[in-house]
């Protein structure tokens, strides 16, 4: 028998995700009359946009149920999907409620859409995030801090109210609380991963892009209560997998459903990786602006997005692999995908130097058959169960 | 309609200016050094094209290689599609840039330069990443293939159009505090600014006369092409000659050669030789393909279409807007160039320049060549071709192909798009064409 609550929570967050028009953030809007500013993944800084009283917005593109009319007009067809389903939602209407868009530098496809966006929805705002590469607080750090000056002054030309350093301590504490919530599922997960299966998991942190920080950490605290309550939910006989490549486009939520029917547990992933990004909890501090800047240079995950300037390419993957006890790894990443595909040779080399097993496919965020990846998936889990040593 | 022989032209001599043979031989001699370069001493660091740093390289002595150079000149020996089913072996992804996987193909191969020398190993990795995400990616995985440390220097993106001075600072403060050091380091010589400025006046003076060569493409006929020739103009001053007093000569001597073409009324020379009559003014935003770089020449060429401008004889630099390296602010200056490549504009500021190219160059369409491998380009060119065609009034036309990958380069298929489209544009101004080809 499910814990009390957790069918309608699930109910909620799916809705939420589902909902392209994006009602909630039309309510909260007429709610208090604020703006809100959608953006792409995977790294945004919503502390600042918060602190100034502007709902942050995360758009991960679309769905298998989203008919391309306008989209494919934009793009050719060897570039990934997220662009022109992004494009779509903004032409169909579907994104009017958002006063803006932030556009976080990841590569160059997202990079390219900003323009196109500049011009195709000339009323809004819309910025290109010029997040640094590098990470020494006196030349990345001063740059980036510079940006987000900027992007406060357009926010409040806009009608935002000006950034405070008390508002942005307080909307640092705030996200702090969040992360810490997440990082407690991820926790509850990787010890017990029959209680948090990753497609329940999923849909709360999609539904935690559109709803306030307030709100988005009551949901992530309750459906941790929730499922962890949940005697009903019992152990199982899978193979434990670290999925990565997932962290821009997205795969429909029936390509996780599938991995985890096909009989793997994921225990670490990189889904919806704004959540977690900020790795630790954002000191206070009397320059909270600073501190939110320093966060990103030294405590950002390690990312395909973001240069590797120390240490070896893959060791942040091993680590991790190891961290929450996988048996094997799964490069899941969106066809046409750049980052995550010039990667994938250095992690395969590294997890392979660690005996790690591993496979790969690629999707697409409008995928609707997946036989061939079910097979695959399952083929791997019983490798792994039957003959690994792990 | 022309007929297509491209076996022939393929096998064939191809007809070469003075100023080419003469840019053969400083490619020869670049070679040569790099290959001697581990008995000689000299240092080498490999980086890339759009905001090289090539005049800052040579004030420490260091010899600059390239390896988007490298693969195209893979792709125009035929090795391409052998380098990259080397990668492709090797786990590297079909979906992602095809230079990456001809270089790594290549350096799996014994990394032998286009010359038939080996290459020497690099002794700096310099990342000078400008408008493309892919190359940061790339050196990542060369980093894991050499022991040489690299230097990373990071050049924002000019989303709204225009540089900042938090931008310029940004880049000059990676050029004082890890760039150069790197240099000093890996060299075991100081900075020298003074060399610096005078790498930087003789780059200026190069750049003056590659830019009238590019604009004496207003002439009628125009005396060059902007496009598949402009790939050899343009070649010393976005690889390695830039700040040498041979790139000063080179683009002297190849600026008198234009004039005279100017002179005597004369079009461009192709590989077939000198051009017939000039029937289409054609302005060209994308990378050329580089496997069948001559065919895919012919095809315009047959049709009497010239380039009289394109978009990715920019990528080394905006000269033909202005920009000039300049030795009184050496640093800001670099950081400028670096700011400045094409690739590194925003797309709004793409489709300005395109208008402004159509304009001033009088062209009677612009073509766009979508290449697969090259996100930071092809990603928006489907919006490119209908702003400028709203905003212009020139009708565009739309090919795709690939860099190196010979997979993707279908001849039937672009000569039937290319024909179409120039019997499109004759339809279209009949009268301003015939204009053209009487001129």
């Amino acid at each position: 028998m499910s814990a009390p609550g957790l069918a309608e929570l699930l109910e909620r967050a799916e809705a939420l995700y589902l909902d392209y028009r994006l009602g909630a953030v039309k309510e909260w809007k007429q709610r208090t009359g604020g703006l809100a500013i959608g953006y792409m993944p995977i790294y945004a800084p919503r502390e600042l946009l918060h602190a100034q009283g502007v709902l942050p917005v995360g758009l991960m593109g679309g769905r298998d149920d989203l008919e391309i009319i306008k989209g494919d007009a934009y793009y050719q067809s060897y570039i990934c999907h997220i662009p022109r389903s992004t494009i779509e939602l903004g032409l169909n209407g579907s994104l009017d409620a958002l006063d803006g868009m932030l556009f976080p530098a990841i590569c160059d496809v997202i990079r390219n859409l900003s323009g196109i966006w500049q011009m195709q929805f000339p009323d809004k705002l819309s910025h290109y995030l010029d997040l640094p590469q590098d990470f020494d607080p006196e030349m990345g750090g001063k740059f980036y801090r510079q940006d987000l000056e900027h992007l406060s002054e357009l926010l409040v030309q806009r009608g935002a109210r000006p950034l405070t350093a008390e508002a942005l301590a307080h909307s640092i504490e705030l996200y702090n609380a969040e992360r810490r919530e997440v990082q407690a599922l991820y926790e509850l997960r990787r010890l017990q991963p029959w209680k948090v299966p990753t497609h329940e998991l999923y849909l709360v942190l999609r539904a935690a892009l559109v709803l306030p920080v307030e709100e988005s950490t009551a949901m992530f605290r309750q459906y941790h209560e929730a499922v962890a309550a949940d005697q009903a939910r019992k152990p199982v006989d899978q193979a434990r997998v670290v999925l990565t490549g997932s962290f821009c486009e997205q795969p429909p939520l029936g390509l996780i459903k599938t991995l985890e029917r096909a009989g793997c547990s994921i225990v670490d992933d990189d889904f919806v990786q704004v959540h977690r990004f900020i790795r630790s909890d954002i000191p206070a501090s009397d320059d909270p602006l600073g501190a939110l800047v320093n966060a990103f240079l030294t405590d950002g995950m390690a990312s395909p997005t973001r240069y590797v300037d120390r240490g070896r390419k893959g060791d942040e993957l091993v680590q991790r692999t190891k961290a929450c006890g996988a048996e094997g790894l799964l490069f899941c990443a969106p066809s046409f995908c750049d980052p995550a595909l010039l990667d994938q040779p250095m992690l395969v080399r590294a997890v392979e130097a660690e005996g790690v097993p591993w496979t790969a496919f690629k999707y697409s965020e409008n995928s609707g058959q997946f036989q061939v990846i079910r097979e695959q998936a399952g083929t791997f889990a019983d490798s792994i169960k039957l003959w690994s040593n792990a | 309609m022309s007929r297509p022989d491209a076996a022939v032209a393929a096998a064939s001599e191809a007809s070469k200016d003075s100023s080419q043979v003469r840019q053969k031989e400083m490619i020869a001699r670049h070679f040569d050094r790099l290959a001697k370069s581990k008995e000689t001493g000299e240092k080498s660091a490999y980086t890339f094209v759009p905001g090289n740093l090539s005049e800052l390289l040579l004030s420490f002595d260091v010899l600059p290689v390239l390896p988007e150079i490298n693969a195209l000149q893979s792709a125009m020996r035929g090795r391409s599609a052998e380098y990259i089913s080397v990668a492709e072996k090797l786990g590297h992804s079909e979906d992602v840039c095809t230079y990456v996987k001809s270089d790594i193909g290549m350096l799996k191969s014994g990394n032998v330069g286009p010359t038939g020398q080996r290459l020497p190993d690099p002794d700096l990795l310099l990342l000078s990443y400008t408008g493309c995400f892919t190359f940061m990616k790339w050196f990542e995985l060369l980093q894991q293939e050499y022991s040489a440390p690299v230097s990373m220097l990071h050049v924002p993106y000019q989303a709204d159009g225009k540089i900042t001075d938090a931008m310029r600072t940004y880049v000059v403060d990676q050029l004082k505090r890890k760039v150069i050091p790197t240099l000093e380091q890996v060299t075991g010589r100081a900075y020298d600014e003074d060399r610096l400025k005078e790498c930087l006046a003789l780059s200026a003076k190069a750049e003056d006369d590659l830019v009238a060569v590019l604009k004496s493409a207003r002439n009628r006929p125009s005396p060059i092409d902007s496009y598949f020739g402009a790939v050899y103009y343009v070649g010393p001053i976005f690889s390695s000659f830039r700040g040498t007093q041979e790139a000063v000569d080179y683009y002297k001597a190849l600026r008198e050669e234009i004039d005279e073409r100017v002179a005597k009324k004369q079009g461009p020379v192709t590989p077939e030789g000198e051009m017939g009559a000039e029937r289409f003014r054609i302005v060209v935003e994308g990378p050329p393909n580089w496997t069948s770089f001559r065919q895919f020449w012919k095809m315009f060429s047959d049709e009497g279409a010239v380039c009289v401008a394109s978009t990715y004889a920019k990528v080394g630099g905006m000269y033909d807007l202005g920009f000039r390296h300049d030795p009184s602010r050496p640093l800001e200056s670099l950081a400028e160039y670096c700011l400045g490549c094409y690739t590194n504009l925003s797309l709004p500021t793409r489709i300005d320049l395109i208008v402004k190219y159509l304009q001033e160059y009088e062209a009677d369409g612009f073509l766009i060549n979508s290449v697969k491998s090259c996100n930071s380009f092809s990603a928006g060119q489907l919006h490119i071709l209908r702003e400028v065609e709203a905003r212009s009034g020139r009708p565009g036309g739309f090919i795709e192909s690939d860099l190196v990958d010979p997979r993707y380069f279908s001849a039937a298929n672009i000569k039937n798009r290319l024909e179409s489209y120039f019997q499109m544009l004759q339809q279209k101004s009949p009268s301003s064409v015939g204009l053209a080809a009487a001129r």
